[in-house]
């Protein structure tokens, strides 16, 4: 189907003007990270010179370095329980028949129902009475079990033939060595998409790391961005401005690279 | 001979019973076994909080949270006569009528438009889909400037059509507005996906059939494009409402629940009850009924969905 040319123009003209209007404030968030900061002060649009005064600054004044390592650590061992975990509940529903698998089924559906929001208190006991508060695992552990992965893996697995299953069997291979080294090799790409999604959701994640540190030695970027903005006097907008574009520099780097996984995985584990 | 075939036979039979029963057992402890880590933590973070959050809205607590009066519903009660709740509950639903449609109708404009095959069009789905990447925090701190009252752009941009300037976090009037335009924006980019996603499934074949019998622009997008979408929509709507129910983040970066507690949403109202007034008591209550809200949503969403959506 091809298009008129003025159907085209005007298609353009809208995709410009909401692009324009979607992306304004990160892009000024983006200028105003390198502008010095009497520009911003008066209130100039167009900066008069560029510097990488606040990058030096943000890193300078605050511990941020600090908060990007608990972040990457943080969000690499959730990714990797949540995979685990994932991987290996989606497998017994797909590939083993035991009694009660049914009803463990809905129970998992019917995690998806309690909202994280509502269990925080004795979330932050349990978390404090184990001696877990300013620590990795505190920040971690509570967020491995996932019912909206084990879904999509289960979707995912679904589609292994059966026969392989019973080849196996047959040639011996335990469910264990089956799981290792046949199912999670061909669900490489759901795989991925999932640990992305871990990933840029654990990164971001802002209300438990605030409950879970109290201090700078394992607090996230999130929570550190948040110090940085009350901290700073209001005249510093350069160098909050530059946190938060390091902040989600790697999140929006990982979006743009599997934004196509991301998308089909997603609407796939939403719809099917 | 007779009586020894038989009894060999049985013997057989019970031997091939053991073994079938052993074997049910057999796996269903491996099955036990690979659902074991999930089992447990989904116990202890999932499960028992629930049970236990019903318990302590039952009591009054200490400082640390140990329960020390059973008050029975007094807690619930006295939520629902305090008018900072009820202005809580208010402020939630207000945020949620804004938020919800707000988000969906401006990504699926976006959606439409960004579904037509054109040259450089990834660029258009990349800037779109990118407030998915950007978190509450950079987010917050972005509209933050913004939103500030003098140098902010929103109030430059009033003073250059020759507005007065809006106190758009400090007046009772506006801050909730102005929190619900932040939080629309931070969710255009994963509504925005998901229904290109959509968009994208639908059959070609369909628009084709319609192009030959000469259908228009509008047409095909009311008679093809939203009633094959609605399953999309239908799952957006519901995640875009509960999450609307979940919000904390902005509001702690922005506004702090102020002025006046116009923007004291539930779930930072039961963050302030809990961890900074040391009430855990009604703070469960609080959650309790966040919780009971969801449900709701849950199901109905789920009983009118299987009624009305159109699957394909």
């Amino acid at each position: 189907m091809t298009m008129p040319l003025h159907q085209k123009v005007i298609f353009y003209l809208l995709l410009s003007i909401s692009a324009i209007l979607i992306f304004a404030p990160a892009i000024i968030a983006f200028l105003m990270s390198f502008m010095p900061s009497q520009d911003i002060l008066t209130g100039k649009i167009i900066p008069t010179s560029l510097t990488l005064d606040n990058y030096v600054q943000v890193f300078d004044r605050s511990p941020l370095f600090n908060y990007l390592i608990n972040s990457f650590v943080v969000s690499v061992v959730i990714m990797l329980g949540q995979l685990v975990l994932a991987s290996l509940a989606a497998y017994a529903f797909v590939f083993l028949n035991f009694k009660g698998r049914d009803a463990l089924f809905f129970i998992f559906i019917a995690t998806m129902m309690v909202p994280f929001e509502a269990s925080i208190i004795p979330n932050f006991q349990t978390i404090r009475d184990m001696g877990w508060i300013d620590s990795y695992t505190g920040l971690s552990i509570p967020f491995f079990a996932m019912a909206f992965g084990t879904f999509l893996l289960r979707q995912n697995f679904k589609q292994i033939p059966k026969e392989l299953k019973e080849a196996s069997e047959i040639a011996g291979i335990g469910d264990f060595r089956f799981y290792l080294t046949v199912v999670l090799p061909v669900a490489k790409t759901s795989l991925v998409t999932l640990g992305v999604y871990g990933f840029l959701t654990s990164w971001n994640m802002y209300l438990w790391p605030l409950l879970a540190t109290t201090n700078d030695s394992v607090r996230t970027v999130q929570i550190g961005l948040r110090q940085l903005q009350s901290q700073e006097q209001l005249n510093e907008w350069g160098v909050i401005m530059a946190g938060a574009i390091i902040v989600v520099l790697p999140t929006l780097i990982l979006l743009f690279l599997g934004q196509n996984k991301l998308q089909k995985g997603l609407a796939e584990g939403a719809l099917k | 001979m007779n009586e020894m075939t038989i009894h060999r036979e049985s013997l057989a039979t019970v031997d091939f019973e053991k073994v079938k029963k052993r074997q049910r057992m057999g796996s269903f402890f491996k099955g036990i076994l690979f659902l074991l880590p999930s089992i447990v933590l989904f116990s202890v973070f999932l499960f028992y909080p629930m049970v236990r959050t019903i318990y302590l809205s039952f009591f009054l607590t200490d400082n640390s949270g140990v329960p020390t009066v059973f008050v029975g519903l007094d807690n619930f009660t006295n939520i629902f006569s305090s008018p900072i709740f009820q202005q809580s509950l208010q402020s939630t639903i207000l945020f949620v009528l804004y938020t919800v449609p707000g988000a969906i109708l401006i990504s699926l404009f976006l959606a439409v438009i960004a579904n037509e095959k054109l040259r450089g069009i990834g660029i258009f789905r990349t800037m779109f889909s990118s407030t998915m990447g950007i978190s509450v925090a950079a987010a917050s701190v972005f509209w933050m400037f913004l939103f500030h009252p003098t140098m902010g752009w929103l109030n430059q941009l009033l003073q250059v059509v020759g507005l007065d300037g809006i106190g758009w976090l400090t007046d009772p009037k506006w801050a909730l507005l102005s929190v619900s335009i932040s939080t629309v924006w931070m969710n255009i980019g994963f509504t925005f996906l998901i229904l290109l996603g959509g968009l994208q499934s639908i059959d070609s074949y369909l628009y084709e059939s319609a192009d030959i019998d000469g259908a228009g622009y509008f047409y095909k997008l009311r008679r093809i494009t939203i009633p094959m979408l609605s399953p999309t929509l239908f799952f957006v709507v519901t995640v875009t409402l509960i999450n609307a129910f979940q919000t904390f983040g902005q509001i702690d970066m922005l506004t702090r629940g102020g002025p006046q507690n116009e923007t004291n949403l539930i779930v930072y109202s039961i963050y302030q009850e809990a961890f900074m007034n040391y009430q855990y008591g009604t703070a469960s209550a609080q959650a309790i009924i966040l919780f009971l809200i969801i449900l709701v949503i849950t199901i109905v969403q789920f009983k009118l969905g299987e009624r009305k959506v159109h699957y394909q």
